[in-house]
């Protein structure tokens, strides 16, 4: 059974098409690509499948179960995590306490436990700060634990983020332009993480991104999206190579 | 709390500590008793019980209505209608249960009973007040967060009015017969028992919220306050958390208008307007949003306030808005902000005991 599925997936914003007819099929252990011009429609896409949004038409299957119509929360419980193309951490609350809230997915206990103090609740933090501190020294983050999230520089706030989603447990981790903001060594670096937990945490990824270098660097498969349609998908070379994408970014040739 | 044997660095500072570790909850059993014993031996005159005992309820409501208006980011402006349905409901409780009345006919208890039995008549009253607070916030959390602050001013107005037009519960006359039982509550033992309840469920009040805020579920409310969207992303059921939240809130509300009713002996509709929901804003905001001290600090400087300003009577509604306008213009974040009194000053840290982490727990 494929992990993720995404048949005729189409959404508009009133009488504008942001996303028409976008398919997609992931097997498991992909990392994929999906490029275009501002406004192309890309993190409508993302937002669509984390269930921000509800598609106007179209399926979207994890491991065979739909997953259109369910809250956001809903989808994360089924694997799905994400980070944000403007980092959205919850700024004022301390690093460690950023990635203990992620774990509400399966909290285990209820309102009465935690007024109560019982023995389940007790077990079940332990364990989440156990869990989150783990996150924290696997990703380098240990050291900034009891910063507030918006202390700290941006390319840590993106790593706090990736770790934020790693969280959840994802089979599928969305990138929404990770690289967004970083210098040239920031982005070789996120380069490195990205292949590093995606073999440590085993992993598919599909990530958004305008910076060619990243892109061609790391996915092996690419959708290229102009005006919510898809115009080319392919391997790297193939993209580079396909005068349509070159035509959607720079514009047509005037003769 | 959790996890301290989980990193090194918390085992060092727990070490030497452990004598300390109960220092606040020993603080706060001392000024009891040192309240309750003054009020027992007469030295503190009834006047002065009664305002300590409304720092009390105030400390109960500014604290409770913390948790939406602070920790959730949400703006509840209807407090007191929840504190009515909690001084209503305990009230009627209590006189159908312990007294003999034209309405409720013989007692079906003996009143003695009413000392022991007075903290679950306090939960009827909050748990009223909760099942009215599901009620608000099943349609406001349904749609985008400013129609809380218009459901909860029509929901004030609403129970008021009911209130008002039930005359079997005295209509706007309001409602007595409470300090037959809390008289008889003395009789049993001679103790201050209105002072006692009212400060014991402040302590409680203050520990629940405090548990709540720590836990990650209730952390979970303030993700939803600092990025809701982020929050429901990253796994937090935000419609859920919202409605416990608010229903957590109203419901101690609904404890504090209990006791409000026993320590007065007498209700009326018109104790719960719209101003004492501002009281309560008021009280929230001057101490800080999302700060459980500040919330405490600000009912006390604020009743005492209230009554140093008592004879000025209806200009004294002219001197509060002002001191609340003076707030918004030079100190916005209240008197505290976001922090707690620890972090303020925090040699009291070491003092009462508390271990490096409670920034976090904040």
């Amino acid at each position: 059974m494929p992990l993720f599925e995404i048949r005729g997936l189409t959404h508009f914003f009133g009488g504008l098409k942001a996303v028409s007819d976008f398919n997609l099929d992931l097997q498991g252990g992909e990392l994929i690509g999906l490029i275009g011009p501002n406004g192309a429609g890309k993190t409508t896409i993302f937002n669509l499948v984390c269930g921000v949004y509800r598609p106007s038409d179209g399926e979207i299957r994890i491991q065979g179960r739909n997953a259109v119509g369910l809250f956001p929360h809903r989808v994360t419980a089924m694997g799905i995590a994400r980070t944000f193309q403007n980092i959205r951490l919850w700024p004022e609350m301390t690093v460690l306490d950023n990635i203990r809230v992620a774990h509400n997915y399966h909290l285990g206990y209820g309102l009465l436990s935690v007024l109560l103090q019982t023995s389940r609740y007790r077990t079940a933090e332990a364990g989440i700060d156990r869990t989150a501190r783990e996150i924290l020294e696997i990703m380098g983050l240990t050291e900034y634990s009891r910063e507030l999230a918006r202390n700290l520089p941006y390319g840590l706030q993106r790593k706090v983020e990736i770790a934020r989603a790693l969280t959840v447990r994802p089979k599928l981790l969305l990138l929404d332009e990770p690289s967004a903001g970083m210098n040239l060594g920031e982005k070789q670096a996120l380069i490195e993480l990205i292949r590093w937990i995606r073999k440590e945490f085993n992993l598919t990824i599909w990530l958004i991104e305008h910076e060619m270098r990243v892109v061609m660097n790391l996915c092996e498969h690419i959708h290229v999206l102009d005006f919510g349609a898809t115009i080319a998908r392919g391997t790297p070379e193939e993209i580079q190579r396909n005068p349509r994408v070159v035509e959607a970014y720079l514009g047509k040739e005037e003769d | 709390m959790i996890g301290k044997n989980l990193d090194g660095e918390d085992q060092r500072i727990d070490r030497g500590s452990g004598v300390r570790k109960y220092s606040l909850t020993f603080l706060a059993g001392l000024v009891f008793v040192l309240i309750v014993g003054l009020s027992w031996t007469g030295s503190l005159s009834s006047y002065a019980q009664l305002v300590i005992m409304f720092i009390g309820v105030n400390i109960i409501m500014s604290a409770s209505l913390n948790l939406v208006n602070g920790y959730m980011g949400e703006f509840s402006c209807g407090h007191a209608g929840f504190m009515a349905i909690g001084a209503y409901t305990t009230s009627l409780v209590t006189v159908w249960f312990f007294t003999k009345g034209s309405v409720f006919g013989p007692n079906l208890m003996p009143p003695e009973w009413s000392v022991w039995l007075f903290p679950f008549i306090l939960l009827t009253g909050g748990v009223a007040a909760a099942l009215v607070g599901l009620m608000v916030a099943i349609p406001s959390f349904r749609t985008r967060g400013d129609y809380l602050a218009i459901i909860t001013l029509a929901a004030n107005y609403i129970v008021k009015s009911a209130i008002e037009n039930i005359q079997t519960i005295g209509g706007a006359r309001g409602f007595m017969g409470m300090s037959r039982v809390v008289n008889e509550m003395k009789n049993v033992a001679d103790l201050p028992w209105m002072m006692i309840w009212t400060w014991i469920s402040v302590f409680i009040t203050l520990l629940l919220i405090k548990r709540f805020v720590s836990s990650t579920y209730g952390k979970g409310i303030i993700a939803i306050r600092e990025d809701e969207i982020a929050a429901e992303i990253m796994g937090v059921n935000t419609r859920r958390a919202k409605m416990v939240a608010f229903m957590l809130s109203s419901g101690l509300a609904g404890v504090a208008g209990g006791l409000f009713a026993h320590i007065l002996g007498y209700i009326n509709p018109g104790s719960f307007t719209i101003m004492k929901s501002t009281e309560a804003l008021v009280m929230v905001y001057l101490g800080g949003m999302g700060s459980l001290s500040g919330s405490v600090l600000s009912a006390v400087l604020f009743t005492l306030m209230l009554e140093v300003l008592r004879p000025l009577q209806v200009i004294k509604w002219v001197v509060v808005p002002l001191i609340l306008f003076l707030l918004m213009m030079f100190r916005t974040e209240g008197l505290l902000g976001q922090r707690e009194l620890t972090d303020v000053f925090p040699r009291l840290k070491r003092i009462l005991g508390f271990r490096e982490e409670t920034r976090a727990a904040l």
